[in-house]
């Protein structure tokens, strides 16, 4: 494999789990309920992973047991949110610390312990052939090949269905959502829901095929690069695909540089990411200054049906 | 049983928020094919009566029948399938979707909604639309509509899913002239195809014009119902006030003004709109003491900006604003007050006053640098409050406390602390942007007096107002603004409502008319 496949292959490995998890980041935000717990959600599901698989060895519990992890925080998150109209951003900062912290705590007696490899590879030996993607995409792993389809179905599924429909209209404007007889509070549920589990999956991902040993705070701030990554999205599937693979690129440029063999202190590259994030959310905020953000209109704003205007 | 005259039926109807009594035993009832106006003021509780006909709100107590049968109104979903529709003074209407996906929202049939499907919706959708005459572009994001054709959409979606019932709360609030009587005809459609029609308004020539029968509201309460040909305007504002209205307006019919020196000139002024297009294009116009300048147009023609660029909010482009014989250089808020411009803002609670704040801090927001009110950067506490409580008394705004959040205070209240504060700095120029929205007749009487009151003190008054009633009463002079621009300008004595109406919908476009 020449240099650019090789970056490709790690972009592509690096930025699948921030795919997941801006895929439910957007599910979330959509329906209008700010999404900042992702960090916790993410550890939670790469220990539950690391737990589950070390004890089953079986793939399918083991994504099943973060599916319900992922499910149970996200049912917090909106019975919080939803129900008790508490603020979103505090219950989202409150489930990051809750995640970090209950993650680290049950995941002691397990930390080191190399998880051997879990996930199958999807061999399509002959696209070896192709010259530069062709190796890229011959000897994908499953997650990764569901991400893809994750992301085709989000697109569809936004701007194909009826539910679609519904979802961009209560992010937009609950108030008529509700008037034209779409459920507010339960499609909202389903949303956090469904999404929290999307963003579980990045962390069992992350586990599992990125970096196979359960470590305390082992995602490493990439639940925060993935809020970041639905504004760069602008809440949108198949940009939140370019916009995951290009910060995944980013993850990986520095390891790369390291082992070319540079002077530039192995810290300083590793802050590569996260100085991107910062330098691209200030040219988008330059270049978008005078359009409107794309934000779901109702982001943060919980609903109430009986109101006086 | 009752009998089948009457195709709905609300009894005894009582609504309460809180400590606030909205609906007091209420009686309304309809006829199938008829066009019903409920008239009333703002907060007489028609709005209230019928988003509970709607399903928005539920009654505390009463009986809805419909055909005869009880009927309990749980969600606007259930009302659409009685077949009650309404269109809000305030659409219900998602900006980012198309004006189709936004009739077919909340539809049930068919998870899978390809191309196919979304063409065949739009080609119904497109037929009703076109049956009733109310055309619009249906594929096309609402926020690119204009706001008749948003209503238009919002009336075709009630229509779509088969309402009965349409309830059009203040449809005449955003239209045009020529907008509004185009709707009119709409209704006489809606008629003939045995729809019954409610309409909320307070203008009581739209009742006259379009409704076959009438019922007054008044402070939560149903006066009476009555058929259009038993009854006249004057019987109807009588009942609708409570009072005899036509006294209190003779009163502050405006003198012939003097012609004082030009305070405020403004000439060909550019300002960049929201969407990239220009709101004020070329824009001038003059203010001189002693006068009311009124500003009539249809919402959303360069009237917000004009009220912000003259109050240094946002900068111009091209153009220049002189006052008082001083050129404005650029944008300055802290400029304009100190010029002696004040403001009354469209949305008093949004940037007018700081709700969750008291009157005595509300009141210091433009006069706390001046040496009465302030020594060194702190406050002048004990004065100031003696200050303030002295205001309050001259306006006469009742509030529970001087210390309580404003947000409190009724909308009346609000608006007079507002003008208390405004007046109170001795403005050479005062802008008053829609002053007496939302207000009840006794506030508005007291607003229109303080405004003439500061043009008998040979002050000048810039109003921008939708009100074309309120425009035509106090103004000395009326101009009309369209597409950014002064499209037309009349005296006070000269000024008809037809002829307004034109140049608000941009049919005539001629600048020379008799000044």
């Amino acid at each position: 494999m020449d240099f650019i496949t090789q970056l490709l292959v790690a972009a592509l490995s690096s930025g699948t789990p921030l795919l997941f998890a801006t895929l439910g980041g957007i599910l979330i935000e959509r329906s209008g309920i700010i999404q900042l717990g992702a960090e916790g959600l993410m550890l939670m599901g790469a220990v539950v992973a690391a737990i589950t698989f070390i004890h089953t060895g079986s793939l399918g519990l083991t994504l099943l047991a973060v599916v319900a992890i992922g499910a149970a925080l996200g049912w917090v998150h909106s019975f919080l949110t939803v129900t008790l109209r508490t603020n979103q951003i505090v219950s989202g900062l409150a489930m990051t610390l809750f995640g970090t912290g209950l993650s680290a705590y049950i995941g002691k007696s397990i930390t080191g312990i190399p998880i051997p490899r879990a996930v199958p590879k999807v061999n399509l030996d002959f696209l070896d052939g192709v010259p530069v993607l062709g190796p890229l995409f011959a000897h994908l792993d499953l997650l990764t090949w569901i991400s893809f389809a994750l992301v085709i179905a989000a697109h569809l599924f936004i701007h194909r269905t009826s539910w679609g429909l519904h979802l961009r209209a209560l992010g937009d404007n609950p108030p008529t959502a509700d008037v034209m007889g779409i459920p507010v509070q339960l499609f909202r549920y389903g949303c956090v829901i469904a999404g929290s589990m999307l963003i579980g999956l990045a962390g069992a991902d992350m586990l599992l095929v990125y970096s196979p040993t359960w470590i305390e705070g082992m995602t490493a701030g990439r639940g925060w690069i993935a809020v970041a990554l639905i504004i760069f999205a602008r809440w949108n599937p198949l940009r939140a695909m370019f916009c995951a693979y290009f910060f995944g690129m980013m993850d990986t440029i520095g390891f790369k540089i390291q082992l070319i063999g540079s002077a530039i202190p192995s810290y300083f590259l590793k802050m590569i990411p996260y100085i991107v994030t910062i330098l691209v959310l200030m040219y988008l905020g330059y270049r978008n200054r005078n359009k409107p953000s794309g934000s779901p209109e109702a982001l943060g704003t919980p609903y109430i049906r009986e109101q006086r205007f | 049983m009752t009998s089948e005259r009457h195709s709905l039926e609300m009894k005894r109807i009582v609504k309460q928020f809180g400590s606030v009594l909205a609906n007091d035993h209420v009686d309304f009832d309809c006829k199938p094919g008829e066009v019903h106006a409920l008239l009333g003021e703002n907060g007489a509780g028609k709005s209230t009566i019928m988003c509970m006909l709607s399903g928005v709100y539920r009654p505390t107590s009463g009986e809805i029948r419909i055909h005869g049968r009880e009927v309990k109104i749980r969600s606007p979903k259930e009302a659409a399938k009685l077949g009650i529709g309404m269109v809000f003074q305030n659409f219900r209407l998602v900006q980012t979707l198309t004006a189709a996906e936004n009739i077919v929202l909340g539809e049930k049939s068919s998870f899978w909604r390809g191309p196919g499907w979304m063409k065949r919706k739009q080609e119904e959708i497109a037929a009703i639309a076109e049956h009733f005459g109310l055309t619009f572009p249906v594929n096309r994001p609402i926020w690119q509509l204009s706001v008749g054709e948003q209503q238009r959409v919002e009336i075709v979606k009630t229509l779509y899913r088969g309402a009965e019932f349409i309830i059009l709360d203040e449809p005449t609030s955003v239209l045009t002239p020529g907008e509004a009587e185009q709707l009119f005809q709409t209704l006489e459609q809606m008629k003939k195809e045995g729809k019954t029609v409610i309409l909320t308004t307070h203008k009581m020539k739209e009742v006259m014009s379009v409704a076959d029968r009438i019922s007054v509201m008044r402070k939560g309460r149903m006066i009476h119902t009555i058929d259009k040909q038993d009854t006249n305007e004057k019987e109807l504002a009588k009942l609708m006030v409570g009072k005899e209205v036509d006294a209190m307006q003779r009163e502050i019919q405006p003198p012939i003004s003097e012609q004082g020196r030009v305070l405020l000139d403004v000439s060909h002024l550019d300002v960049q709109g929201d969407h990239g297009r220009l709101a004020l294009n070329d824009l001038s116009l003059q203010v001189r003491a002693g006068e009311i300048v009124g500003v009539a147009g249809v919402a959303g023609n360069g009237q917000k900006e004009l009220a912000e660029v003259l109050n240094g909010l946002i900068p111009w482009k091209r153009g220049s604003i002189v006052f008082n014989g001083r050129e404005f250089k650029n944008a300055s808020v802290r400029g304009a007050i100190e010029a002696g411009i004040s403001h009354v803002p469209e949305n008093r609670m949004k940037s007018g006053l700081a709700g969750s704040l008291g009157a005595v801090d509300n009141l210091l927001f433009k006069t706390y640098r001046t040496e009465e009110r302030s020594k060194f950067g702190f406050l002048r506490s004990r004065a100031n409050r003696e200050w303030s409580k002295s205001l309050v008394e001259q306006f006469d705004v009742k509030t529970p406390g001087l210390d309580a959040p404003v947000r409190q205070l009724s909308g009346g209240n609000q608006q007079k602390l507002l003008f208390a504060r405004e007046v109170n700095r001795q403005p050479l120029l005062m802008v008053a942007v829609h002053p007496t929205q939302g207000l009840d007749v006794g506030a508005t009487d007291g607003v229109h007096r303080l405004l003439t009151g500061i043009r008998n003190e040979g002050k000048g008054v810039l109003l921008i107002s939708e009100d074309l009633d309120e425009v035509m009463q106090l103004s000395d002079r009326i101009l009309i603004i369209y597409g950014g621009r002064i499209v037309g300008e009349m005296s006070h004595e000269k000024a008809d409502r037809e002829t307004i109406g034109m140049y608000m919908a941009g049919i005539q476009e001629t600048k020379e008319e008799a000044v």
